[in-house]
């Protein structure tokens, strides 16, 4: 089993290294495909988390109107943990967007237990912030507007 | 040489202490190799069954899994629990009001699962407090106390609380007779003034709600227990009763001296048409109601001032006697209605009434006397059949889903297994010791889920390790599904263990609430969320609106308390996540925890005595951080100009 991983290893560092004219987007690609199935994710989670959002959202400009919602959702479900400027029991949020995808803040405000379980990413913010983050009871609608929320942050 | 002659001696009589030893144990420690096949749940994996047995004097109800027989709840019932803060928070305090005052204890017996069409369905389970006669109601979505309500005009409510096939009424019966309306008479009066009662509690088909629809007045017997008709005999309820000898003094002997006393029969169908006609007198007595607002995380008392009662005399077709030999104890009904088991307590025959014989008796008038405008049918007239030698001392019988009844023996210590019918006994087997209650899965039921009896034993002797003079209280689990009989486990009860019942887990696994949601919460103290977090002063009570979440308080730093303050923390568990509970405990409360469920709301009072500096911080185990979950309050001297500070 050993051997077979390394040789399929070694065949797709071969064929990445020996592929012609490689664009340093293919080349990215590859890197990241590899690393997705070291951790046994698709190329989509390692980008955008893991949980019920599934393809790219289409993002138009900031909806000032679920701002305010979303800001609220914020203060009543994540503030205890989340302080936008300082470290509390979990990071500062106010960069938030500038670190994640769209995508990820969703999925890991809807299924933080799987994403600290499996994802790269949140396992190092775990070992950071030693509190596991819960699911705080919200819809998939509610981590929309939260999002938009974080949008609104950065100006 | 000597050495050798020695050996020839030792190795013998060795041996033959081997053999007699296992002979002696052979009962009781036989292979259980197959046993354990069969309680083994593999860890991680669930039981096959929920069963709520009664905590007896500890007041509470204990949730097992069968076949395991793991224990992993106790629900806080008629008993305050320091370890939740049940009874002691401002909250739940109400849910022990009675018209005897805040009552802290109860002795609670029959567990008793809410039916739909005469089968177990997981929405409620009710239980009765003996002592300061009661009946709770406990919600099986929160495993919560519900509602608890107090049965006046009752002592010793005992013979209670069995429910009719859809919960139409939760019949309560009153064990010790005593004057009624209560008053100061002497004892010796006992014929002449006391009385007993058979209750009926009504309760609402949506949302469980209990009142008292009426109670019947009845001889000053003492009424032990009870069991509503099923299928055939629906619309009636079954009493049992001893001293009918009207004995005041030493019962034991005085109230054993009738070769025959009673099952009270009664036609609450009947009752319904009498109280149309206006038959009931509404008589005044208090008696409160208590029930918990699940939005607002708040008990409520409700004071009652008027019941309605039935006199029999009044009520002809109300009510019957069915004469029972001897004593008769628990009164069972199998699942189709038509048979009525009595175990009698002295007697050395089961008897079984039958309920077309009953009803045929009584359309034939077919009577020996009567007590009180009360008809005693004649008991060759009502009898379907005798149990020869069902063990000694019969109490209870619960049934399978073949035809077969399994009877607890109090003084043989053993089960004894027959057929509904021939009334011929199939099977024995001894239990370990003293069995009182059995309880099959919906064995008292129309639809039993006849795979396991338990026997709930009064008396453990040698079975477990011993602690001292207070030994364990103990349950046995038996495998009925073969024609014979098989022990398989062991384990241990909290209290003494009474009745219990049991549903398979399918059915109310699904159901099991996770957690408040916080939008939801009502509570006049909510904090929802830290921004709110603050202390407030109003004259010497200071309230403090505390918030919890993994791994800290907010505020937790408050000063400007003073001697002499009421301090109320108005704890609020923002979590929003399944198992993580926060606790509250600061030094020197004169009362208990909290324990806050997420998205909960409790209050516990503190009155600070001394001046200095009190830590407070979580109790539960909450986080890698829970030990750094900790606060500070400052207590100044009365007439100290300390400023009020909270962060």
């Amino acid at each position: 089993m050993k051997k077979l991983f390394f040789i399929t290893a070694v065949s797709i560092l071969l064929f990445g290294a020996c592929g012609e004219n490689k664009s340093g987007a293919d080349v990215e690609t590859a890197k990241k495909e590899k690393m997705a199935k070291i951790f046994g994710l698709t190329v989509f989670e390692l980008d955008n988390g893991i949980g019920p959002i599934k393809e790219k959202l289409n993002l138009g400009p900031i909806d000032s109107k679920i701002v305010e919602t979303g800001r609220k959702l914020f203060d009543a479900k994540c503030s205890q943990c989340h302080k936008l400027d300082e470290r509390y029991t979990g990071p500062a949020q106010r960069d938030l967007i500038k670190r994640r995808s769209p995508e990820y803040i969703m999925n890991m405000i809807l299924n933080p237990v799987e994403m600290v379980a499996r994802h790269p990413e949140a396992k190092k913010m775990f070992a950071q912030y030693p509190t596991q983050m819960p699911f705080q009871n919200v819809t998939q609608d509610d981590a929309r507007m939260m999002l938009e929320y974080f949008r609104s942050l950065i100006k | 040489m000597k050495k050798k002659n020695f050996l020839f001696v030792i190795v013998p009589v060795l041996l033959l202490g081997a053999i007699l030893y296992n002979c002696s144990n052979s009962n009781n420690a036989g292979n259980f190799s197959d046993a354990a096949s069969k309680v083994y749940v593999a860890p991680g994996t669930h039981d096959e069954f929920y069963a709520f047995m009664s905590g007896g004097f500890s007041g509470q109800v204990s949730v097992y899994g069968l076949p395991s027989g793991r224990l992993f709840r106790v629900i806080s019932v008629f008993s305050q629990n320091p370890e939740t803060g049940y009874g002691y928070s401002e909250e739940s305090k109400p849910m022990l009001n009675t018209s005897y005052g805040n009552i802290p204890w109860d002795d609670a017996h029959h567990p008793e699962l809410s039916q739909t069409d005469g089968i177990p369905d997981g929405r409620w389970l009710f239980i009765n407090g003996n002592n300061t006669p009661r009946i709770a109601r406990i919600d099986l979505k929160s495993f919560e106390t519900a509602e608890i309500i107090e049965i006046p005009n009752s002592a010793g409510n005992h013979g209670s609380p069995f429910v009719t096939e859809n919960n139409e009424y939760v019949v309560a019966a009153t064990r010790f007779s005593i004057p009624i309306p209560q008053k100061d008479v002497p004892i010796s009066s006992y014929k002449e003034n006391f009385k007993g009662t058979l209750s009926f509690i009504r309760t609402d088909p949506q949302t469980g709600k209990m009142s008292l629809a009426f109670q019947i007045l009845v001889p000053g017997f003492d009424y032990d227990l009870a069991h509503a008709g099923k299928g055939v005999s629906h619309g009636w309820a079954f009493f049992s009763c001893y001293n009918t000898e009207q004995a005041n003094t030493l019962l034991e002997i005085n109230a054993s001296q009738n070769d025959k006393d009673f099952v009270a029969a009664v036609n609450w169908k009947a009752a319904e048409k009498y109280l149309a006609q206006g038959k009931g007198k509404t008589v005044s007595s208090e008696y409160y109601r208590n029930y918990f607002d699940e939005e607002k995380h708040l008990a409520v008392s409700e004071k009652n001032s008027q019941v309605t009662i039935l006199d029999p005399k009044d009520c002809p077709g109300l009510i019957y006697y069915l004469p029972t030999p001897k004593s008769p104890h628990g009164v069972n009904i199998d699942p189709t209605g038509e048979y009525i088991v009595a175990g009698g307590k002295l007697s050395t025959v089961l008897p079984v009434h039958s309920f077309s014989k009953m009803l045929k008796a009584i359309e034939n008038k077919d009577f020996i006397g009567e007590v009180n405008g009360i008809p005693i049918l004649k008991y060759e007239s009502v009898i379907a059949g005798e149990v020869k030698d069902p063990g000694l001392g019969p109490l209870h019988t619960e049934f399978d889903n073949n035809g077969n009844a399994y009877t607890s023996a109090f003084l043989s210590s053993e089960i004894v297994k027959w057929k509904l019918g021939t009334w011929e006994v199939l099977d024995r087997i001894p239990t370990y010791y003293s069995i009182g209650h059995l309880m099959i899965p919906g064995g008292d039921s129309r639809k039993p889920w006849g795979k396991y009896v338990v026997a709930l034993n009064k008396i453990t002797k040698d079975r477990y390790l011993p602690t001292g003079p207070e030994l364990t209280q103990s349950a046995q689990l038996f495998d009925i599904t073969g024609d014979k009989m098989k022990l398989l486990l062991d384990f241990p009860t909290i209290g003494e263990p009474h009745y219990a019942q049991a549903i398979p887990a399918n059915i109310l696994e699904k159901n099991s609430k996770r957690i408040y949601e916080i939008e939801k919460n009502k509570n006049p103290f909510v904090t929802k969320s830290e921004k709110e977090a603050r202390v407030e002063r109003k004259g010497n009570e200071i309230h403090v609106y505390l918030t919890t979440s993994r791994s800290h308080f907010k505020p937790d730093n408050i000063e400007g308390i003073k001697v002499g303050d009421k301090v109320f923390f108005h704890v609020t568990n923002l979590e929003q996540d399944w198992d993580i509970p926060h606790g509250f405990a600061i030094k020197g409360a004169n009362n208990s925890e909290l324990l806050v469920m997420p998205g909960q709301t409790k209050t516990i009072v503190w009155n600070p005595q001394k001046e200095g500096i009190y830590p407070f911080y979580c109790t539960d185990f909450c986080s890698a951080l829970h030990q750094e979950m900790q606060g500070y309050v400052r207590v100044s001297s009365s007439g100290s100009n300390t400023k009020l500070l909270f962060n």
